[in-house]
């Protein structure tokens, strides 16, 4: 499947290339295959290429002196891919504890939503949320996929600390916070696994397109796990996902 | 070694920025002002890419514990070494134990300091550029050591000057190209946008710099989208946001402005009260 495109200059030395402007795994699938084949291409004016839900970011070391050109190449690029979507990712499985010690909006939210705090917990935790992209925050995950029940609005004054690994949701978006940061979502349970870690390279371990699952845990495998990330050996478990 | 004896208003380390990890959300940071820090290393003769010390409003005191060469330059915030006014843009030769302090700030609003050789603090994934979560510490504090060469070869530069374009310091006009939702705006907007001069407001620091005069809008919010610095922003309450070093990777409203890199420079000189106007390319 291809999209109608539109390429727009984005200051002297970037051009943006946008989808049609909705949240769509299609449109995600096509950005992230248009990417890899610009990278496959190795233009070496490219610098840099970043992505969110409908919009791709192409950065050049100089000013771009023919904008028609670049995007002649890149149309051509775009259109010589293979039709093909990949149909494999990877499943991270993030343990979570949810309770209410971290979960610190879940009562709030149970009674919000007529909701038993299990049946919160359960919800949350049988998704499997697409990556789309990461911004906001270094390692912050943009995740699709959450159930309709538990969508619920931002707080209206937002906390000015949240801390490292609160899980949280904020409208209909869930999310991690990869470090310590002021924020408006309801939290409801807190990961020890880090998703952010400037020694590592690269500093976050999933990408857009990756896939994720919410494994509840309790306070004890908690403090296990989190013993182990502080050793610097805990390895995310993932497998292969299909769709 | 240099050490920090009081950090200033506030005091970073920079180099040119962390490139190539936006699509991990992590911002570029690095200077504000890239023409008065690469004059600052020109001068020592050393790397583009050198880190230097960004000074905002309010000037450090440090102190040498070795000998080296330095310069001064972006904002003129009356540098003394050993309580002796020296001049920006001239490489000065300083001598084991000798305290650089700062004074009144006569024009712009940030200096840039070199080294020979550039500082040599904790490089981070690519860069030595100081910020929150990724370098240990994002802000220079009293009692600071900050790593420098202490070798002989690096220190005889002397007398080496550059003649400085100052007028940019004193500039008001911001270059801009369209953004990428300018179009949406009615011709009546975009004649604000031309006509009118803007306030800076007190809301300024190294990620953006919110603007006091409120644009009428009503435009939708954007499916959140990609940003960089230079990127304006016009929130739902018609506030003008002009995103700097250390923006975010992406933002959800719309990008009605994108400055020239150079406009990128004058506007770091800008402070609380300041007006500029902006100019279409």
């Amino acid at each position: 499947m291809t999209f109608n495109l539109t390429y727009k200059p984005f200051g002297a030395r970037a051009i943006l290339v946008e989808w049609p402007s909705k949240i769509d795994e299609l449109i995600l699938k096509d950005i992230i295959r248009f990417k890899s084949t610009i990278q496959e291409n190795n233009i070496k004016s490219i610098v840099e290429l970043k992505s969110a839900y409908n919009s791709l970011l192409i950065i050049y070391d100089t000013v771009c002196r023919n904008f028609e050109n670049e995007v002649n190449l890149l149309k051509t690029i775009y259109n010589s891919h293979s039709l093909q979507y990949d149909s494999l990712s990877t499943l991270w499985k993030i343990p979570v504890c949810y309770d209410v010690d971290f979960g610190i909006d879940l009562e709030a939210m149970s009674v919000e939503k007529k909701l038993s705090k299990d049946e919160i917990v359960k919800r949350h935790s049988e998704a499997i949320y697409t990556v789309y992209f990461i911004g906001f925050l270094p390692g912050f995950l943009y995740l699709g996929g959450l159930d309709e029940t538990l969508h619920v609005p931002r707080k209206s004054t937002p906390r000015l600390k949240i801390e490292k690994g609160a899980v949280a949701i904020g409208g209909n978006q869930t999310g991690v916070y990869p470090i310590e940061s002021p924020g408006g979502w309801n939290i409801i349970g807190n990961t020890p696994v880090s998703f952010f870690n400037p020694k590592n390279n690269p500093p976050c371990f999933a990408n857009a397109g990756d896939r994720i699952s919410f494994i509840p845990i309790s306070m004890k495998s908690y403090n296990d796990i989190k013993i182990l990330v502080e050793a610097g050996v805990y390895q995310v478990e993932s497998e292969v996902f299909h769709g | 070694m240099v050490k920090v004896l009081k950090p200033g208003f506030y005091s970073t380390i920079q180099d040119m920025g962390r490139f190539g990890f936006q699509d991990y959300g992590v911002p570029y940071a690095g200077v504000m002002d890239t023409y008065a820090a690469s004059v600052a290393n020109m001068v020592l003769g050393n790397d583009e890419n050198a880190a230097v010390l960004e000074m905002t409003m309010t000037g450090p005191t440090l102190q040498f514990d070795c000998e080296t060469s330095i310069c001064l330059s972006g904002a003129d915030m009356s540098p003394m070494l050993n309580n002796v006014l020296i001049e920006n843009n001239r490489a000065i030769h300083v001598a084991k134990n000798a305290v650089l302090s700062f004074g009144k700030l006569n024009s712009g609003f940030r200096g840039y300091l070199s080294v020979s050789g550039g500082f040599k603090t904790n490089k981070v994934m690519g860069s030595r550029s100081m910020f929150k979560a990724i370098t240990r510490s994002f802000i220079l504090s009293k009692g600071d050591e900050l790593l420098i060469d202490d070798h002989v070869e690096a220190i005889l530069k002397k007398n080496a000057s550059i003649k400085m374009n100052y007028k940019y310091l004193y500039s008001n006009i911001i270059e801009v190209y369209k953004g990428p939702e300018f179009e949406r705006l009615s011709k009546n907007q975009q004649d604000m946008l031309w006509s009118q001069e803007f306030i800076i407001s007190k809301d300024n620091n190294r990620m953006a710099y919110q603007l006091e005069q409120l644009l009428d809008n009503d435009l939708e919010p954007i499916i959140t989208s990609l940003v960089l610095p230079g990127t304006v922003q016009l929130t739902p309450s018609g506030k003008l946001i002009v995103l700097m070093r250390d923006c975010q990777t992406t933002g959800g409203y719309p990008r009605v402005l994108q400055l020239k890199e150079s406009a990128m420079n004058i506007m770091a000189q800008k402070f609380m009260g300041n007006k500029i106007c902006f100019k279409l390319i």
